[in-house]
């Protein structure tokens, strides 16, 4: 099957062009105002006090001695929390359990983290000081650590409901006709880590009350989670308002609330405002992580290399409550088979509870985990079939039209084929070996990410834009910027369409009270979304201009053209001057004549339905492709894996700021390479070993070369301009490749993450007849 | 709190009194707590990220591991210090352009840091300035911007010295 061709697209006058918005010149200057740097008058430091065992009942919580610390201003417990629970739906009842979260844990804790009390204190000093007289007594409880071990029979139960949270099964075809078919049948299993986002910014936000409005200025990827603060309140929902703050990093992991419902908390029981920072030894031990997963695949081919039929199992460790486990598991069911057409497919994915902290979304949200194990499964398939692995994938790559597993038509074009072959012929000659005792090897991965969220959910965003007197253009809107360029790809979108010069346009984001909604910034969706709301937003605004202008200028409206802030007539127009209008003037025509040139338009996604039984339907709006290709060298002797050159290539549609798009490609593959070589949560029986950034080791400047990014423009996104989403898809593919490439180099296959030098080691040994238990 | 103690820093040549304080509070709690100088940044507290990089006396150094009141006597600067006038400096215009800032929670360290390099080794190798940034940590970039900022400024500077 041949890959899909690829057209290009022109470059419009501000979308494809390299700006720097404002937000980087206060990052440079560090006049950017994260969300600790906002420190109202009589601030309140807050703390959460967490249980220091995975498993128990707690018997009491002595309260005394903290209480009477000098300086401490309140300190809450489960009873104080007017409505202690917080229940995560997977998407309305397809299947899932149905478990409470509670925000303070009253009775039972399941994880070593889990809040129990709240204290907030005049200094943090006296807040982490009375953290420390609070006794907790527990009964403790025996506790499961591996979901394999918690979907046995006699596993201790984490919920009483089960531990198992979802089964999902999505099937096509008949799996075991398909095997029939097969020549060649390859198996294996892939085992993932526990991971980290290790955002630079902690978790942290400042909450205080303001005409009885309790008010949270956060670091958060979503500020809807002003309806569920108020719920844990007991109040209206208008008495909570959300301010997203410029995030120093999110990654997905500030999708979940982390300190928002204890600031609010605090806030108003205190009536002062109070600011929460957790310290990074807390965020590496409490917050949400990247879901470990057994994988368990089956991939069949006939002798020349079509792919008959894959088998898929998928086990996701929850940790000890839902989050967004049922989705990622689900989203990683969807993509298990990557960009190929397989006509027999049956996959399994389940998350399963255990007392291990809780996972839930990050950057890559579960179809990144897959991507490890299908591509490591491609190369096993293709060595089998004795073919170039490259070929293998030419042959069962997806085009436009095919049906994936979940029986949906892909809708826009595949150019999944052009990145695998820009990305290897980028990488030239294979390296010759630096010493006699250094291996040399190539690898690749492609992948396909999807962005937008699930359309059952009947997504929309909203943009507000109001062109100014002066010729100057407001952006409103509900987005978060976790500094991905969220905020400043809306006014290039803007500016593309109105002509407003980009120093003349402003976007105020972020801000449950004041600007439009537009869902949360994750699932790769707000290019798509606001990006396409945005653009809607400046088409319905020209709407009501063209015509005023047209009229001036003596010419049709489909001759205008909205440039450096002027409006011209193209041709030359019958009534108006050479140089055409300034907005300002046509603003001030606008104005006389009752036309309003301020707008608020909703965009919405579409819709559709998934049959969570037949495992049939609609699941996501699109899919991002692209292919990472790397050359290594892996000393025999230590085990240590040296890469030498990376090349990451995705087609992103249309690049709206190819800096930040070539930005997004750079660091979502470095951050993948630290997944796949060194970064670990190690948990030892729940307790986690790994809380300090001397033990989980992210990628440093002289770790690793430059990722040479590399954009393919096919038009064909779903997002404005063509563009596809590009935040998640970047990080998929480095593991699979650095696995082939290691592979390829000393001859054995890696199948657990992260491939450190021990493990890499253990495999070069069985090469040569040794075997060591290196686990 | 006991040993509450009063001292004076100086800062970005401004004279700073710390009053009331107690003596175990880090320079990069007393800049930003104490004395308003946000741009400093608290990442890992441990000193293994460089976002609170500052200099003391011309040294690069994490403020987070340095006692506030054993820095008495010698010269602070911070990121609020290094273009003081409003314009950018070369190294701020050079991450700018080169588009070597995404999230920026990394980025006035590493700005302090490339400024510390640079007056050190006017025209470093690229593994030098891999080297010499590897204390400062970035999660969103994957560094190669930045590496290429420092080589921008290392280049005007050349040129313009």
């Amino acid at each position: 099957m041949l890959t899909d061709a690829v057209v290009r697209t022109s470059t419009g006058r501000v979308v494809g062009q390299r700006h720097a918005h404002h937000d980087f010149i206060d990052k440079v200057k560090g006049t950017m105002l994260y969300a600790a740097d906002h420190q109202p008058p009589g601030m309140l430091h807050g703390r959460v006090i967490r249980s220091t065992v995975p498993s128990a009942r707690i018997v009491s919580i002595d309260l005394g001695a903290a209480r009477d610390l000098p300086g401490v201003a309140a300190i809450l417990v489960a009873d104080d929390v007017p409505h202690n629970s917080l229940i995560v739906r997977a998407s309305g009842g397809l299947g899932e359990l149905a478990i409470e979260m509670p925000i303070l844990a009253s009775d039972r804790v399941r994880y070593t983290g889990e809040p129990i009390a709240l204290v907030a204190a005049e200094t943090q000093q006296i807040a982490d000081h009375a953290a420390e007289l609070v006794v907790i007594t527990y009964d403790e409880l025996t506790g499961v650590f591996d979901p394999l071990g918690a979907m046995e029979a006699e596993s201790p139960l984490v919920h009483d409901e089960g531990n198992v949270l979802v089964n999902w099964h999505i099937a096509r075809g008949d799996a075991q006709l398909g095997f029939a078919r097969a020549d060649v049948v390859v198996e294996g299993e892939y085992v993932t880590q526990l991971v980290e986002h290790a955002y630079l910014e902690p978790e942290t936000g400042v909450a205080w009350i303001e005409d009885d409005v309790v008010t949270i200025r956060a670091s958060t990827q979503v500020i809807e989670h002003a309806v569920e603060i108020a719920r844990i309140l007991g109040l209206p929902s208008n008495k909570v308002r959300v301010v997203a703050a410029y995030m120093g990093g999110g990654f997905g992991g500030k999708e979940d609330m982390t300190v928002e419902p204890f600031l609010a908390l605090l806030a108003w029981s205190t009536r002062r405002p109070v600011r929460m920072i957790w310290d990074r030894q807390e965020s590496l031990a409490a917050s949400t992580k990247r879901h470990p997963m057994v994988m368990r695949y089956k991939t069949g081919a006939t002798s020349d290399g079509r792919l008959t039929a894959q088998q898929v199992e998928i086990i996701g460790d929850a940790g000890a409550y839902p989050y967004l486990s049922a989705r990622i598991v689900f989203a990683a069911a969807v993509v298990a088979c990557g960009p190929y057409q397989i006509a027999d497919v049956d996959v399994r994915s389940l998350a399963v509870f255990t007392n291990n902290v809780p996972t839930s979304a990050f950057r890559g949200f579960g179809a990144m985990q897959v991507t490890f194990a299908y591509e490591s499964q491609m190369d096993r398939l293709a060595e089998a079939l004795h073919l170039d692995p490259a070929e293998l994938r030419r042959r069962n790559f997806l085009s436009k039209g095919d049906v994936i597993p979940t029986g949906e038509t892909l809708q826009t074009v595949v150019a999944v084929g052009e990145t695998l072959d820009r990305a290897l012929a980028r990488l030239g000659e294979l390296p010759v070996p630096s010493a006699p005792h250094k291996v040399v090897g190539r690898g690749f991965a492609c992948n396909m990410q999807p962005y937008g969220r699930t359309i059952w959910f009947r997504d929309q965003a909203s943009a507000w834009l109001t062109l100014q007197a002066d010729g100057s253009l407001l952006i409103r809107s509900g987005v978060t910027d976790l500094g991905a360029g969220q905020a400043a790809s809306l006014c290039q979108i803007a500016s593309e369409v109105l002509g407003v010069p980009l120093a003349m346009v402003s976007v105020y984001i972020g801000d449950t009270a004041l600007t439009p909604p537009a869902g949360g910034t994750f699932a790769t969706r707000q290019l798509y979304m606001s990006g396409n709301a945005t653009l809607a937003a400046a088409t319905d605004l020209r709407g009501r201009l063209d015509p005023v202008a047209a009229q001036l200028l003596g010419c049709a409206a489909t001759d205008l053209d909205y440039v450096d802030g002027r409006v011209l007539a193209i041709g030359g127009g019958s009534l108006g001057p050479e140089l055409g209008l300034s907005l300002a003037e046509l603003v001030s025509e606008c104005a006389r004549r009752g036309v309003d040139t301020s707008i608020l338009t909703v965009w919405h996604a579409d819709v559709g339905t998934f049959d969570p039984v037949l495992g049939q339907g609609d699941t996501f709006p699109d899919y991002t492709y692209g292919t990472h290709a790397t050359d290594v060298e892996v000393d025999t002797d230590t085990g240590e894996v040296k890469v030498l050159r990376y090349i990451a290539v995705h087609d992103v549609g249309r690049a709206i700021n190819p800096m930040r798009v070539e930005g997004q490609i750079q660091g979502g593959a470095m951050q993948g390479i630290g997944y796949a070589l060194t970064e670990e949560i190690v948990l030892d029986q729940g307790v986690n070993n790994s809380t300090l950034f001397t033990n989980y080791l992210i990628p440093n400047a002289s770790d690793y070369p430059d990722i040479e990014a590399e954009v393919v423009e096919s038009g064909e996104g779903r997002g404005p301009f063509g563009a596809r989403g590009i935040g998640e898809p970047p990080i998929g593919p480095s593991a699979p490749a650095l696995a082939n490439a290691i592979t390829n180099a000393i001859g054995a296959r890696p199948t657990r993450l992260p491939m450190t030098p021990e493990r890499v080691l253990g495999l070069i040994d069985t090469t040569r007849g040794k075997s060591w238990n290196h686990k | 709190m006991a040993d509450n103690e009063m001292y004076a820093l100086h800062v970005n040549g401004t004279r700073h009194e710390v009053a009331d304080a107690w003596i175990g509070e880090s320079l990069l709690y007393v800049l930003r707590e104490r004395l308003g100088l946000l741009g400093s940044k608290g990442a890992c507290e441990q000193g293994e990220c460089g976002s609170c990089s500052v200099l003391v006396d011309d040294e690069l150094v994490c403020s987070c591991l340095v006692l506030a009141a054993s820095a008495v006597g010698q010269a602070i600067v911070t990121i609020e210090g290094i273009a003081p006038h409003g314009a950018p400096s070369d190294v701020q215009r050079a991450f700018v352009e080169c588009g070597a800032v995404q999230c920026g929670f990394c980025t006035p360290g590493l700005i302090m840091a490339t400024h510390a390099l640079l007056e050190r080794t006017p025209q470093p190798t690229g593994s030098e300035i891999r080297e010499e940034l590897s204390g400062n940590i970035c999660r969103c970039t994957g560094y190669g911007r930045i590496i290429e900022a420092v080589q921008r400024v290392a280049v005007w500077r050349s040129i313009e010295p």
